[in-house]
């Protein structure tokens, strides 16, 4: 089975070569490359990857914990030097769950895709970008070393940008494209110079390596060696991580990248792409646990994120884009939970989020596909008596991410909640803190996400009757992929229940071989790692079991809570939140228009960069320097040119003449 | 008595006026004249050379010039022709396509 890994990540680029062949070869022309055709090959791609997922999960676990590792070389890459590096894949268990996760709920989405994008004229060109998504998203997930990720990194960066401006007709979306790629540069530019610092440490060492699993044995064996490096490598990574995953302060691409197709959205936007960051993290666990700033900062930073984004998330009119900031606000949890060590915590949210958000997503989708093209929910309402499937799926989710037992997220966010709680990262102050941070956010995604669905599914009716002459269920091909991904939102937590609900964390423990230091012979485990294997394993103390407990009950409270003041608010007295916004004009105000956060960029960096551009970089370097040398080369060509030229007379019998003055000259010098 | 000064002055005077043909006259077909002038100007000075020095190589010289004005007037005269056929002109000053 082992020897199939390649296909995980070659399939859909197979996909996306021949897709790309149609969408070129029909792209002159009048007709369109037959939808049937393009389909069965984008969706079937992505298929066999999680076929071939699915085989090697069977084999993973035939092998005994510790060597669940499987690896492919497919070829030498570069070799330089002192470094060597092979495109080689690897799945551990860790990347085991980001395959199932992305190759299964991206095959779902390519499904709803082939609803959603029908009659579009790119049609091709859409199923080719998605494909190659996946497969940068499945090399990153299943590399090997880092320059391989980087790959990955890089190529859902590109795909990203591309599906972002897929309808590039229309300027805003383009715009927004470029926006996201520009800002993802800042972020993998950190990325890289992480990766020098890494390099720089093992050859310091004397083992210049670059692959995961050296690295991992590497930092295991010599912690001392890279405490320095763990906290400046961990930063820039981290750094690396809030550009692809939407954190404080890079998240501003992604609201705007709601401009893509809401399949997009919920495929990169919200299940994969943006989740790589936390992936990242996760990967590099060993290095993390020896710098606790790195810890600090990365945990800070998402509970912060975590509740900005949430507060930003009620105030926005547009369907879509509540769920982008709803998908920072995750995010913001995840990167809590990775940042205080709980790493099968963040990636158990990770999974769950795929599939509630998702779902959210397609939601969302359906819901513009049958309002021909409207996103502003308050042109919505009561849609629920005409979308049934669509209307029920929505819901199942909306209460999953609100946190409503037993649904996934119940679980993974608990997880994360307790873990925060009862670490001990950073200054003592720091845990409590991060965690009332998500503990108020937990009430306030419960509110946003039911303010939603009360604004689109239930209410008044707030539609044209144009709008509603048009008003359909979204046909199979797109509610069965919302079928699919609520079942999964209702099911998936279930492979995390915790010991003090009498599970026992399946989840958590097959994630162990791949997380933190690997067990030195004859050495102790890193200093850092006794405080992590707390979490997860039971929580034997009884006290600590009433208190997760009553953390547990205090976080489905705010859920239920912020549900019900949703209803309150958007159903009952639909009057108060008008009343609301003009009591408290100032703080709508600063809310609606996202904290000014873009403004300010605005002001603080694209025009000040704009400007430095504009007088420096164009003014004195492109039409001084570069143009003076390239018009100076001209000008001297020229000068000579025409001096020289005064000579070529045409003339025969001038140069006869110049012929003898030669020879006069020649003989004046032999015999002189 | 002539001596070898006459026959120097006599070949350095017919090659200057071979010059001077080539620089100053205009019709093709005198400039060519003038170039076979100069060669056997030259011609002259070997033979001179070689009856003063009383060996053979001067002559060995002369006629291989002969041999080599020959041809060169065979494909000169050709190229001439040529050109009267395409152009109706052996003036060279209206030979000039290379400076336009």
């Amino acid at each position: 089975m082992d020897r199939y890994l390649w296909l995980i990540p070659f399939s859909p680029l197979a996909g996306a070569v021949l897709n790309g062949i149609l969408a070129i070869a029909f792209s002159r022309s009048e007709r369109k490359a037959s939808e049937r055709l393009v389909s069965f090959i984008g969706c079937l791609a992505p298929f066999v990857s999680f076929l071939t997922a699915v085989g090697l999960f069977l084999h993973l676990r035939g092998l005994p914990e510790s060597e669940r590792v499987v690896t492919q070389t497919i070829f030498p890459w570069l070799v330089s030097g002192d470094l060597h590096v092979d495109f080689a894949l690897m799945i551990d268990t860790l990347s085991m769950v980001m395959v199932l996760v992305v190759a299964g709920v991206g095959t779902v989405i390519h499904f709803y895709s082939i609803g959603y994008m029908a009659k579009d004229r790119g049609f091709a060109r859409y199923f080719a970008y998605l494909n190659l998504f996946m497969f940068s998203m499945l090399v990153l997930v299943t590399a090997k070393s880092i320059p391989v990720l980087f790959i990955g990194w890089e190529g859902v960066g590109l795909c990203s940008y591309l599906l972002i401006g897929f309808w590039f007709e229309d300027i805003k979306n383009a715009a927004a494209g470029k926006k996201a790629f520009i800002v993802n540069r800042i972020g993998d530019f950190a990325f890289l110079i992480g990766i020098f610092v890494v390099f720089l440490a093992t050859t310091r060492i004397g083992h210049p390596t670059l692959d995961f699993i050296d690295l991992r044995h590497l930092v295991s064996a010599h912690p001392e060696a890279f405490a320095g490096t763990a906290t400046v490598a961990g930063i820039l990574f981290f750094i690396g991580a809030t550009g692809k995953s939407a954190q404080i302060p890079l998240y501003v691409w992604l609201p705007d990248a709601m401009a893509g197709p809401t399949p997009v959205s919920a495929l990169i936007h919200a299940a994969t792409m943006v989740t790589a960051g936390v992936y990242m993290v996760a990967r590099f666990s060993y290095l993390y646990l020896e710098s606790p700033t790195a810890m600090a900062i990365v945990a800070t930073v998402g509970a912060v994120t975590a509740l900005f984004a949430a507060t930003i998330g009620l105030c926005q009119k547009d369907i879509k884009k509540v769920l982008a900031y709803s998908t920072v606000s995750q995010l913001g949890y995840m990167f809590a939970a990775v940042g205080v060590g709980a790493y099968a915590a963040g990636i158990f949210h990770l999974m769950t989020h795929a599939f509630f958000k998702a779902c959210l997503f397609l939601g969302a989708g359906s819901v513009i596909h049958a309002m021909g093209g409207e996103q502003d929910m308050f042109k919505m309402g009561a849609l629920g008596k005409v979308m049934k499937r669509t209307s029920w799926t929505f819901l199942i989710a909306s209460l999953t991410i609100a946190g409503v037992p037993p649904l996934a997220a119940f679980f993974s966010k608990d997880e994360i909640l307790w873990s925060v709680f009862s670490s001990g990262v950073g200054p003592e102050w720091l845990p409590g803190l991060v965690w009332a941070i998500l503990f108020v956010g937990a009430g306030v995604t419960a509110f946003y996400v039911f303010r939603a669905v009360f604004l689109t599914f239930y209410g008044k009716r707030r539609y044209t009757d144009e709008a509603a002459h048009h008003l359909h269920e979204s046909p199979p091909i797109m509610t069965v992929p919302l079928i699919i991904l609520a079942a999964g939102s209702v099911v998936a937590g279930f492979v995390g229940v915790p010991a003090v609900l009498g599970g026992s964390n399946v989840f958590h423990h097959y994630l162990q071989p791949a997380i933190g230091p690997v067990a030195v012979p004859g050495g102790e485990l890193g200093s850092h790692m006794s405080g992590l294997a707390a979490h997860g394993e039971g929580h034997a103390s009884s006290t600590s079991r009433t208190a997760e407990l009553i953390l547990m009950t205090l976080s489905v409270a705010i859920g239920v809570a912020g549900i019900a003041l949703a209803h309150r608010f958007y159903i009952r007295k639909t009057a108060l939140p008008g009343e609301l916004v003009r009591q408290f004009k100032g703080l709508y105000h600063l809310i609606y228009n996202k904290y000014f956060v873009d403004e300010a960029y605005e002001r603080t960096i694209v025009r000040p960069g704009y400007a430095v551009s504009d007088k420096v970089f164009f003014g004195v370097i492109d039409a001084r320097v570069i143009d003076g040398v390239v018009n100076g080369v001209g000008v001297f060509a020229r000068v000579v040119g025409s001096t020289v030229r005064l000579f070529q007379t045409g003339v025969v019998r001038t140069y006869a003449l110049f012929f003898l003055l030669g020879l006069i000259y020649l003989i004046y010098k032999l015999v002189g | 008595m002539v001596t070898i000064h006459h026959y120097m002055v006599l070949s350095a005077v017919l090659f200057f006026i071979g010059v001077f043909g080539v620089l100053f006259r205009r019709n093709l077909i005198v400039i060519f004249m003038s170039i076979e002038l100069m060669l056997n100007a030259v011609n002259l000075s070997f033979v001179t050379f070689a009856r003063y020095t009383q060996s053979m190589d001067g002559h060995v010289v002369a006629f291989f010039i002969m041999a080599l004005a020959a041809a060169e007037a065979a494909i000169g005269l050709a190229i001439l022709v040529m050109i009267f056929r395409n152009r109706a002109t052996v003036q060279a000053d209206d030979l000039s396509l290379m400076r336009d």
